[in-house]
């Protein structure tokens, strides 16, 4: 896999975008810049974690997903949903209804991704157990926390766990049992329902594997609707297919907060949600700041996954249910109507074998040159503009702040006259007209909110 | 050559670590090797505080180039009286408040020795101190 790609779900709508600077202002790694009078994203300073998505007031930001008629490109079309889906609907709706009319639309199977949660998290685990040295361990689980290590926290990039997620191993595991009823390698389609953005960048460009586990990615929320609009047309009259029977009590909560960190008996461990806490946090771990430290798991959203972009309603609800519904299954596994081992154990080697992914390397975007020489002379100019520039950090150069227009600038990704103070001071100077001026403000801003008529309007 | 200033208050542990923290995102900006850098925010923390608890602030002086990292801090306070007593691990003279604030360990001093190339303290009773740090590249 090509370091320098990476795939990103998250994409601006230049016909619905009108640069409101919300998003730049808000994004936690500085990944935005307003050019042409709309968002623009840096492919390699973007982590997909969705904080634009959730501040933009217009919809303009959206996730690219793929078409749901391409489940049809298979004879078997595999659909596998995670926990949080079933989180969303009110308590009148059953799993094992959820489950069937999800069938109906159009799948020959369907699994609960956080069936594998249980081996998932004996796998990490053990892990921890044999690399003391690695201390503190990093969950992989949430994909924009990879990704933020990567290009915000490099040194840390040795404490990630390099195993695959839950939906990678129920993905393998789904497979395996259809290869093995005769089916054709190339007949089965496995469709992932996703909550965010990042699990869709992680699925198309993996982080660490090769090759992908799932053949397509669909949106929580278009699922959650197509869902609903069915339930709601067959009232209480639907077919029960299938009985949601795929995981175990202790495994529907794994992707909320303290969801991986309870199915871990490491001493000292923390689940930390929503990703300016988790940068907070980790700007600790990397100073070595606390002592003896396990495990952390460390997710973007907040309420994790009840909080990714695309899952619908309000995630303390989402949350609620989720624990309603694992306490339910709980009280049935007490009284023996259930069992807490599933079919899935049965290919716990199988798993074993493929859960490894290879060594997760560096990215750091702040790495301003890889010759020390050119990176010193590059922040030098960095801390030169920085001073001459206002510090007002008013946004209407583009960039987030004044510092990241200093470091645009020394990148060669804007100009000093892009800064307005910096324009009207050459204009004192007659060194700039106030055409060039206005020349330059239509780049960053746009024809339409420069052209001449705007006051009479 | 790269030189920067930071201030250091009185009393404010609240900000103590702004200074480290910049110096951090330098070192990163530069791809300095992660373990070199983690020294230096360590030892610069760690002078820092202690000019913020055992005396009235000062300031901080930062020197990068290709081969180093400079840090000189400087603080106007009652002064070190021996610091060979002071280098020793656990010899603390931290008030009850300051411990209050989980500082106190008599730790600061042998942790910025671990941590830097070079050590250099220079103290004048009543007067103030001056602590030099030098992490080589
Ligand atoms: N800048 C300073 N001015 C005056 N005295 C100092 C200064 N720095 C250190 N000392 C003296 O040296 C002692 C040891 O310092 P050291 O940093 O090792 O431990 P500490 O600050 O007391 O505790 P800890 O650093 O573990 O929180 C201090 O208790 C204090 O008496
Ligand atoms: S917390 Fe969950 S929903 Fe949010 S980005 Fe991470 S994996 Fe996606
Ligand atoms: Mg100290």
């Amino acid at each position: 896999m090509n370091e320098n790609f990476f795939y990103h779900a998250l994409q601006v709508d230049p016909k619905i975008c009108f640069g409101c600077t919300l998003c730049m202002r808000n994004c936690p790694t500085e990944a935005i810049r307003i050019r042409n009078g709309k968002a623009t994203i840096y492919e390699n300073k973007c982590v997909d974690c969705g904080e634009c998505y959730k501040v933009c007031p217009s919809g303009a930001i959206y996730v690219a997903q793929d078409d749901f008629q391409s489940i049809y490109n298979f004879k078997y079309r595999v659909v596998l949903m995670p926990s949080v889906f079933l989180g969303q609907f009110p308590e009148d709706i059953k799993a094992s209804q959820v489950y069937s009319v999800i069938m109906d639309l159009g799948f020959t199977h369907v699994m609960e991704v956080e069936a594998s949660a249980l081996i998932h998290s004996k796998l990490s685990n053990k892990y921890i157990r044999e690399n003391e040295d690695k201390k503190p361990l990093i969950s992989t689980f949430c994909p924009a926390i990879v990704r933020l290590i990567q290009v915000k926290f490099p040194a840390l990039v040795d404490n990630l766990i390099p195993i695959k997620a839950p939906v990678d191993f129920t993905a393998i595991y789904i497979r395996d049992k259809l290869l093995e009823e005769g089916i054709e390698p190339e007949d089965i389609g496995i469709f992932y329902i996703t909550p965010c953005a990042a699990k869709i960048a992680a699925t198309k460009s993996p982080v660490g594997e090769d090759k992908s586990t799932v053949d397509g990615v669909l949106n929580m929320d278009t699922m959650y609707n197509m869902v609903l609009k069915e339930i709601k047309v067959r009232g209480k009259n639907y077919q029960k297919k299938i009985s949601a029977n795929d995981v175990s009590s202790d495994c529907i909560i794994f992707s909320l907060t303290n969801g991986e960190k309870r199915l871990n008996n490491n001493k000292k461990s923390f689940a930390i949600d929503e990703i300016h806490n988790v940068i907070e946090f980790l700007e600790k771990v990397e100073d070595d700041e606390i002592e003896d430290l396990d495990f952390l798991e460390l997710r973007a959203c907040d309420e994790s996954c009840a909080g990714g972009i695309l899952t619908c309603g309000n995630r303390f609800l989402i949350n609620d249910r989720m624990f309603q519904r694992a306490k339910k299954l709980a009280e049935r596994e007490r009284n023996g109507e259930t069992l807490r081992k599933k079919e899935i154990s049965k290919k716990e080697d199988l798993l074993i074998d493929n859960a490894n992914v290879s060594k997760i390397m560096p990215r750091s975007m702040l790495k301003l040159d890889p010759d020390i020489n050119v990176a010193f002379q590059k922040l030098s100019k960095i801390r030169e503009l920085a001073v001459k520039l206002p510090q007002t950090d008013c946004n209407v150069c583009g960039a987030p702040s004044c510092k990241a227009l200093a470091e645009d600038i020394v990148c060669e990704n804007a100009k000093m006259t892009d800064c307005v103070f910096m324009q009207r001071n050459l204009e004192m100077r007659d060194s700039l007209s106030s055409n060039e001026s206005v020349e330059i403000m239509k780049k960053i801003w746009g024809e339409e909110k420069l052209k001449d008529y705007i006051l009479n309007k | 050559m790269m030189h920067t200033e930071f201030t250091v208050v009185e009393g404010d542990f609240s900000n103590a670590g702004k200074a480290s923290s910049e110096i951090k995102k330098m070192l990163k900006q530069l791809d300095i090797n992660p373990q070199k850098i983690k020294k230096m925010v360590v030892a610069v923390y760690e002078a820092e505080v202690n000019a913020i608890a055992h005396a009235y602030g000062g300031t901080i002086d930062v020197d990068i180039d290709q081969s180093k990292i400079c840090v000189v801090i400087k603080d106007v306070g009652p002064g070190i009286p021996d610091i060979e007593k002071a280098m020793q691990k656990g010899f603390s003279t931290a008030s009850a408040k300051v411990r209050e604030m989980g500082f106190g360990a008599g730790m600061g001093l042998p942790n910025i020795k671990n941590n830097v190339d070079e050590l250099d303290i220079k103290t004048e009773i009543g007067v103030g101190t001056e602590v030099r740090m030098v992490v080589n590249f």
